[in-house]
């Protein structure tokens, strides 16, 4: 019974960690991006279009590592793995 | 199913997130992922190939025009890409990927306990059914792992099998006996690296979306179960509920499901381009 609490508690931080440490890094390399694309755009107007043709495939790239976390914490908070190898 | 009661939240989920599978271990199939996979490919082609049959300068229909946007927007990104000698084929390729993969994604806007209601209609109401494709690893890795077939045909052919053998020992480092192993191992991880992540990115994205969905749903499902008790109306005011809180999550992930095609389109061409130019 401890065992099982245990591993609840622990899993409810790590999902929660995935999750937060995922978005601080995707948020901030989009608000980089995102800068640079607006100060580029500024600068040179008639490049907006193709500009925003490569922002849109950048932040499809960068969203992806924290996609790829936000599904194995899903994983973790209604499969858990580690819970049911411990019950069976 | 909102009409048992007693189903906790979680079980709602697992159920939802369980695929209807034959066999078992490694050679489990997932019959919901093949049969959606083939049937949305179906449909485009056959979208498609009427769309082209009344092909005329005369008079252009509607889908024709429709057919005809979004391939002279692949064929322009393919020609800004790749600049090889297969140009068509890599067209035919894009293009495929594009609308197959819209296709596939945009099974995710549909109503989330739709396939339960037909179902039930049939009598099985607790079948699994998993209408998303992309959402399930092995499709997006099945998708990739073809890309990653084509990426190394395209090399071999580029370069002859003893070229592009030597390249795995001799690129990038140099071709000094002591840096065989280096030149190796990195090659190896940049190889694998590709369709790994594209399998996962796609997989990634719409696994997620799929289960903020189910999320959605479940509030729909207690918001319904509620109002029943208020007003008296029962299962048809979950699914109610369920379609009006997913149509907010909706409008944001069409803009999600046509970025991800879209980056699974471009991706395989600068792969392959990449393939065909390293020396």
């Amino acid at each position: 019974m401890d065992a099982i609490a245990m591993v609840q508690g622990y899993t409810a931080l790590g999902i929660g960690m995935i999750i937060g440490l995922g978005a601080i890094g995707a948020c901030i390399g989009i608000g980089i991006m995102g800068s640079k694309f607006l100060e580029a755009s500024a600068r040179q107007p008639e490049l907006t279009p193709m500009l925003q043709g490569s922002m849109f495939l950048l932040a499809g790239l960068i969203d992806a590592a924290f996609l790829i976390g936000v599904g194995l914490a899903m994983l973790f908070a209604f499969a858990n793995p580690l819970l049911s190898k411990l019950a069976g | 199913m909102a009409a048992e009661h007693g189903r906790s939240p979680t079980d709602y989920i697992v159920h939802h997130m369980t695929h209807n599978s034959v066999g078992q271990g490694f050679w489990t199939w997932h019959v919901d992922t093949l049969v959606m996979s083939a049937a949305t490919a179906a449909f485009v082609a056959l979208l498609l190939w009427l769309g082209a049959r009344r092909a005329s300068i005369a008079a252009p229909s509607g889908l024709l025009g429709f057919v005809e946007f979004i391939y002279e927007f692949v064929d322009g990104k393919v020609g800004e890409i790749y600049h090889g000698s297969s140009r068509g084929f890599l067209t035919a390729l894009a293009f495929t990927l594009f609308t197959w993969i819209v296709a596939m994604n945009t099974m995710d806007l549909l109503p989330l306990d739709l396939p339960a209601f037909v179902a039930g209609a049939a009598g099985h109401e607790h079948a699994f059914w998993r209408v998303l494709p992309t959402a399930d690893l092995n499709g997006t890795i099945a998708m990739a792992l073809v890309v990653l077939f084509l990426v190394i045909a395209y090399a071999i052919r580029a370069k002859g099998l003893g070229g592009y053998l030597h390249e795995w020992i001799a690129a990038p480092f140099g071709n000094h006996w002591a840096l065989w192993i280096p030149n190796l191992v990195l090659n190896a991880v940049e190889l694998l690296a590709k369709p790994v992540s594209l399998g996962m990115r796609l997989f990634g994205n719409m696994f997620a979306g799929e289960l903020l969905f189910m999320l959605i749903a479940l509030l729909g499902l207690v918001a319904g179960e509620h109002l029943s008790g208020l007003l008296g109306i029962g299962p048809a005011a979950a699914f109610l509920g369920q379609v009006v809180f997913g149509a907010g999550w909706a409008i944001f992930h069409i803009l999600i499901v046509l970025l991800q095609a879209y980056i699974f389109m471009v991706l395989p061409i600068v792969y392959i381009s990449m393939a065909e130019q390293h020396h």
